[in-house]
């Protein structure tokens, strides 16, 4: 098995009270909140964090994008990686990803990816997202063209790593008329490409096309959802005429490991529970602006949210462990529920999300390392 | 009672058109909400004229081509929608998006206008004072910007939505973004081409419109010569469904003084 150890990097000292009378800690809280002092100290303690997890013998650190917001501080991840690479020797980089919608020219996610590629000699897995939806409300750009956009962006993108320069991109929404790629990347043929998604349809079926084969990364979903989303990837597979390795299947989610249920509980949960009700919450016209997903998945998260009726929007640790959402307790409660996905699946990568919330910098490091003393050894074969 | 609306077919798009009345044509184009039912406005307008009432292409019935992009595609296809119906002398209103489209169709072409009327027109912009963000807003929120009047805003809330038309809400909603998502509700290289508007224009606006606020109506103004400009009190940005009677009211004496 291949553990990610993964980071948000959330702004811990936010008034959360003062916060909620906000419309989201995404583009409408105002950025008096952020104190850089502050602010200053969560990026040295969240990369000190990060880097240890080479010498705890993760295969990779992982980081990814987000914008105008307090859940994440990295709107320019790959800054965050070339930090990691200069600290790290072994340890692969995985940036989860950039959003390629959101770029006016996909060549510089080509080119700064390459970079890093060639500065971490061949240590970069390259993550390609779409955003969160509030994203298209922060940088401007038309969330009905954004599947369009990442299409061609990737192709562009995977063209200018593989294809001798300098040629020329015609496209709808980039037209370039020299690509010749300066450096080229590392690795050959290019950085392998793995694909975080909040569970989509769309991109089960164009992530597992024999000619992609991507790893498929379900985050932050209940245990029972990323079950469904890896076998729909396994059926696609079939359908394509290949069997989908485990390496093609992975789990994003926030990972407790305590002495007890019962003490992991009471260390996390309040932790665990700010993630979900303070950081990430917005509201329905910010998650999902129109055309950031197909008017099909639309009306079934329209009668999702209709069968759910007046549910009020928190969720609390109980609840979030019950579901499988988050994995809080023991090391052996811990490792039985990555056993049980991992027969139901046979997925084969956890990103592992080991600070999370509010949770304090004792907590996240000795989570760190009890997960990968007490839980990673006997699942790594 | 118009019709419920027939297809039309233009350029390989079929075109949902609602049409009522008989005499002068008038085109009406929607705003970003879409047509829903058959106001008093398009009542009162119907007595005299011939009302036609096309769902833009994305929205209600109509196809959602993928090369119709933008509004300056829009116009252009309206142009040929115009051609396609075969009328002329025609009474040209738009709202909010629609009148944006028909802005951008009257920048291109006035031959077959007889007049412009622009009811809080999108397409512009005015440098420090954003339009509202309609994408932004909860629905409670948008009703209550879209009206000064709160009851109105309220029984729009409380209207029962059948499944159908929650669909087309969502398919209005999609429409919507990708004509106006960014720049937000304008087009940076209308403004400079409002010049070449050659036919008699007006203006109909709601003093308290907060999607497009009254400096908007003020920038028209000064980049379409001799606009008249009707300014409504206590009304929002929908002046013909909030003060129909009146609205229908002036929309019809100014064609009756700009009519040869």
């Amino acid at each position: 098995m291949k553990f990610v150890s993964f980071h948000l990097m959330p702004y811990r000292p936010l008034d959360l009270a003062e916060a909620a009378k906000y419309r989201s800690a995404w583009v409408a809280l105002p950025n008096r909140f952020y104190d850089p002092i502050k602010g200053a100290e969560e990026y040295q303690t969240y990369i000190d964090h990060l880097v240890a997890g080479e010498e705890l013998g993760f295969y990779a650190l992982g980081v990814n994008e987000h914008h105008q917001t307090a859940y994440g501080l990295m709107p320019a991840p790959n800054l965050v990686a070339s930090a990691l690479i200069a600290r790290t020797k072994r340890v692969k980089i995985a940036i989860l990803g950039r959003a390629l919608p959101l770029l006016d020219n996909p060549m510089t996610v080509a080119e700064e990816y390459a970079m890093l590629d060639n500065l971490s000699k061949g240590r970069i897995i390259a993550g390609f997202v779409r955003g969160i939806g509030a994203e298209y409300h922060s940088t401007g750009r038309n969330p009905y063209f954004s599947h369009e956009r990442f299409h061609e962006a990737h192709d562009l993108i995977v063209r200018a790593w593989t294809e001798p320069g300098p040629f020329t991109f015609e496209g709808e929404h980039y037209n370039l008329r020299y690509v010749n790629l300066w450096p080229r990347s590392y690795q050959q043929p290019h950085p392998p490409i793995w694909i975080p998604s909040q569970g989509s349809s769309e991109t089960v079926v164009w992530a597992s096309a024999p000619e992609r084969k991507y790893p498929f990364l379900v985050t932050f979903a209940s245990a029972d959802s990323v079950a469904r989303y890896h076998l729909s990837y396994r059926e696609h597979a079939r359908q394509y005429g290949y069997e989908a390795h485990g390496d093609q299947l992975g789990w994003a989610a926030p990972i407790y490991v305590g002495d007890t249920d019962q003490k992991a509980r009471e260390e996390a949960g309040a932790a665990v529970e700010t993630l979900f009700n303070n950081f990430l919450p917005m509201p329905w016209e910010m998650l999902l602006p129109p055309g950031y997903t197909s008017m099909a998945s639309m009306k079934n998260l329209m009668k999702m949210r209709a069968s759910l009726g007046s549910r009020p929007r928190t969720q609390t640790a109980e609840e979030l462990i019950s579901s499988g959402t988050a994995l809080i307790g023991s090391a052996r409660t811990v490792r039985q529920r990555i056993e049980e996905m991992r027969e139901r699946t046979g997925f084969n990568i956890i990103v592992a999300l080991l600070q999370f919330g509010i949770l304090p910098d004792h907590l996240a490091r000795r989570n760190q390392e009890r997960f990968a003393a007490e839980v990673m050894p006997s699942l790594r074969e | 009672m118009a019709n419920q609306g027939s297809m039309l077919k233009v350029r390989g798009v079929n075109i949902n058109l609602a049409r009522a009345g008989s005499g002068r044509p008038v085109l009406f184009l929607h705003g970003a909400g879409g047509v829903a039912g058959w106001p008093p406005f398009f009542e009162s307008l119907s007595r005299r004229y011939q009302l036609l009432v096309p769902d833009h292409p994305g929205f209600g019935h109509s196809d959602d081509p993928p090369w119709i992009r933008n509004v300056p595609d829009a116009a252009m296809f309206y142009l040929d929608f115009i051609d396609a119906l075969q009328i002329d002398q025609i009474h040209l209103v738009g709202h909010s998006l629609g009148g944006w489209i028909a802005a951008e169709l009257a920048v291109r072409d006035c031959a077959r206008l007889a007049s412009l009327t622009l009811i809080a027109p999108a397409g512009i912009r005015v440098k420090g004072v954003p339009s509202g963000d309609s994408f932004i807003w909860s629905p409670e929120e948008a009703a209550h910007n879209l009206f000064a009047d709160p009851a109105l805003a309220r029984r729009m809330l409380d209207a029962p939505v059948s499944d159908e038309e929650a669909d087309i809400m969502l398919k209005n909603r999609y429409a919507a973004a990708k004509y106006g998502w960014q720049p937000r509700w304008f087009n940076p290289d209308l403004e400079k081409w409002l010049h070449r508007i050659k036919v008699p224009t007006h203006l109909v606006w709601g003093a308290a419109d907060q999607l497009m606020p009254v400096a908007y109506c003020d920038l028209w103004r000064e980049r379409v010569a001799g606009a008249r400009v009707t300014l409504l009190d206590n009304c929002g940005h929908l002046p013909h469904i909030e003060k129909s009677e009146v609205v229908a009211t002036r929309i019809e004496s100014f064609w009756n003084e700009v009519a040869v």
